[in-house]
């Protein structure tokens, strides 16, 4: 009898475990990528959070992706592909899937989605953005300080809100340290060039800026300046390896921990839809150590961190005057998000043009 | 002063993969194979370049190697479409698309590590004369190589009998073969030669202009080629004027950009194309002459009787 239940025992506590077992199925998340992972930019920070996410979650969580997606009707059959192919979990890391998103999203409704940098949300899409201008300001007060000549060079990718928030936040960080300096922007019109991001460092280093600053997605322009013996700033990634006497410092865009989150909240069935903009504060935006300066000028931008980490700061605080001398935000007052996001305007202090 | 030399040096660095890579595709064009895969062979060529540098730590070693993966992937397209005599816009694309991917894959674990460089070349006293010192005696030992193979080209094909049946085929294939002339084989050389060029340029792009390795670092370079190569009648001094034009317009509208006079920058961008197709269509002009130098035969596929 005693046998008996102990065998009874065995097979009830197998059967639970079993149905523990397929509880426990593993959570498949799916991401859609528009470059390749070897971009040793955009897509390769993605990449990186999607690294951390398997890292951190184990066998928890499987997951895939599909690369070189390109924005348009593929992306809609990418997306559906891996909806059908059982992920949960699907994030969209480029602007321009946003409509191809909302519409799979409704096929699907036991599926989440997460869209980067858009701003359509619905019931199983969330949307998230990332602050990259704070960055930026703290880049401009360290350029104020480093250069020698009081003229940074500007390689901007192509003039969307995105590009000219930052232009306009490194404008205003280095106005903060000199009122008087000066911005040479080149647009290179494409995202990933590397030749021509080479050409565009050489020709503003030719115009005599000696800081070189980025927003493009290769590391060809901190190799020129590296070469040249100027001081650069990296873009997305640490591109410390490119030019170790060269990098100040980089804006790194920390994908992971967003990554984690949702994925933990799809696992305990707490996911909701939402619209973030996340910045230095959720450590979403993160520096790559500051090198290659001085003490005093490290300390002022550790500073300058700690404050927009804080909140105690936004880079975007008035009086900022718009290029032809309009008055934009009023002594004290903030920029809210939807001006942020739809910024199309350089501020006063930028001589150049924004083309349209 | 030293800011013209730069600029210079520039625009060099600029059309110097243009150059190779296109005066590689005129000569396939000559014998009549229209070959897409420029850009498919360029990518392997930087890849490869980047791998073996890296790996050896020898940039030439990386080049000579770069040269010969350019001219291993041509002899693909060549077996396709001249042994079996497939379409070869569609084996092109193929290449292209091949090359591309391939060439990911090879470079994976390459991304993120910085290259080694090709050093320019140094002349004492020369090199540091003032104004043209660099742009003649201190470039890297490719941009000497793209010139020697423009005059060695242009030679080879207008002073030379080998260069004279290449042309023949080139325009009539039937005619050639009719004569007792080899059109398999010269095209496969040909072809060989051209893949050898496309797999410098790549060297040059992840040696000299860039010394990295990312994905799709060629950025449509290929097609640039391609593109000059029609534009200039199939001459090779003319490949050269384009080349040299494109990299100098491209250069100079970066510096226009900077200098801060307000243009739109699209229309700068797109400037570098729409002048050189300007210059070459006007050099040209003359459609008696440009029929003359249109290889016939191009892109037909070509059976031998027996």
């Amino acid at each position: 009898m005693k046998k008996m239940l102990l065998a009874l025992a065995a097979v009830a506590s197998f059967a639970l475990s079993g149905a523990a077992h397929a509880q426990e199925e593993k959570l498949k998340v799916g991401f859609i990528y528009i470059g390749p992972p070897g971009d040793f930019g955009w897509t390769y920070q993605h990449d990186q959070g999607r690294k951390a996410l398997e890292a951190a979650l184990g066998d928890k969580v499987e997951t895939t992706y599909l690369e070189n997606v390109p924005e348009g009707s593929d992306a809609e059959r990418s997306i559906e592909r891996l909806a059908r192919a059982g992920n949960k979990l699907i994030f969209t890391t480029s602007f321009g899937y946003m409509d191809a998103t909302i519409k799979v999203a409704k096929k699907f409704p036991d599926v989440k989605f997460e869209h980067a940098t858009g701003y359509k949300t619905a019931e199983n899409v969330s949307v998230y953005n990332s602050r990259f201008y704070e960055g930026r300001y703290i880049q401009g007060q360290i350029a104020a300080k480093m250069s020698k000549a009081g003229v940074a060079g500007y390689i901007g990718s192509v003039p969307i809100p995105e590009v000219v928030q930052g232009i306009n936040s490194f404008m205003l960080g280095a106005q903060s340290v000199n009122p008087d300096f000066k911005v040479k922007i080149i647009w290179v019109n494409s995202w990933f060039d590397p030749g021509k991001e080479a050409d565009t460092a050489k020709a503003l280093i030719d115009q005599g800026v000696d800081i070189i600053t980025q927003h493009t997605d290769s590391t060809a322009a901190m190799q020129v300046a590296a070469e040249r013996g100027i001081k650069a700033f990296g873009q997305a990634s640490d591109m410390i390896k490119f030019g170790p006497e060269t990098q100040l410092t980089s804006i790194v865009d920390e994908w992971g921990p967003y990554y984690i989150e949702r994925a933990k909240a799809v696992l305990d069935g707490t996911w909701k839809s939402q619209n973030i903009f996340h910045g230095m504060h959720e450590g979403l935006v993160v520096m790559a150590p500051y090198t290659n300066m001085p003490d005093d000028v490290k300390k002022m931008a550790e500073e300058t961190q700690a404050k927009i980490t804080s909140g105690e700061f936004k880079p975007f605080t008035g009086p900022i005057k718009k290029q032809d001398g309009s008055e934009w935000l009023k002594e004290g007052e903030t920029a809210d998000d939807k001006a942020i996001l739809g910024m199309n305007f350089y501020i006063a202090g930028i001589d150049d043009k924004l083309p349209k | 002063m030293e800011m013209t030399q730069a600029i210079l040096l520039t625009v060099a660095t600029a059309a110097t993969p243009l150059l190779i890579a296109a005066i590689g595709e005129l000569v396939v064009e000559r014998s009549g194979v229209l070959n897409l895969g420029v850009e498919g062979m360029m990518i392997m060529g930087a890849v490869t370049a980047f791998a073996v540098a890296q790996l050896t730590g020898s940039a030439w070693l990386g080049m000579f190697a770069a040269i010969l993966a350019g001219a291993a992937f041509s002899a693909l397209f060549g077996f396709l479409t001249l042994t079996l005599v497939t379409n070869q816009v569609a084996s092109g694309l193929a290449l292209t698309i091949l090359g591309l991917g391939a060439s990911a894959m090879i470079g994976e674990s390459f991304v993120g590590l910085p290259g080694v460089r090709l050093e320019p070349i140094h002349i004492p006293y020369l090199t540091e004369l003032p104004l043209v010192g660099r742009f003649l005696f201190g470039q890297d030992p490719i941009f000497y190589l793209s010139i020697l193979l423009v005059a060695g080209v242009a030679w080879f094909l207008f002073r030379t009998r080998a260069g004279l049946t290449l042309r023949a085929i080139g325009d009539n294939h039937g005619s050639a073969h009719a004569l007792g002339v080899h059109v398999i084989r010269t095209r496969y050389l040909a072809v060989l030669f051209g893949g050898a060029c496309a797999g410098l340029a790549g060297a040059q792009l992840s040696l000299v202009y860039v010394p990295q390795w990312v994905e799709n670092m060629t950025a449509g370079r290929g097609w640039i080629a391609l593109a000059l190569v029609v534009f200039a009648s199939w001459r090779p001094w003319r490949v050269l004027i384009g080349a040299y034009l494109f990299g100098a317009v491209t250069i100079g509208q970066l510096h226009t950009q900077a200098l801060g006079f307000g243009l739109p920058s699209q229309f700068l961008s797109s400037l570098p194309y729409l002048a050189t197709i300007l210059v070459l269509v006007l050099i040209s002009r003359n459609r008696r002459l440009t029929m003359m130098n249109t290889p016939t035969s191009l892109g037909k596929p070509f059976v031998p009787d027996r």
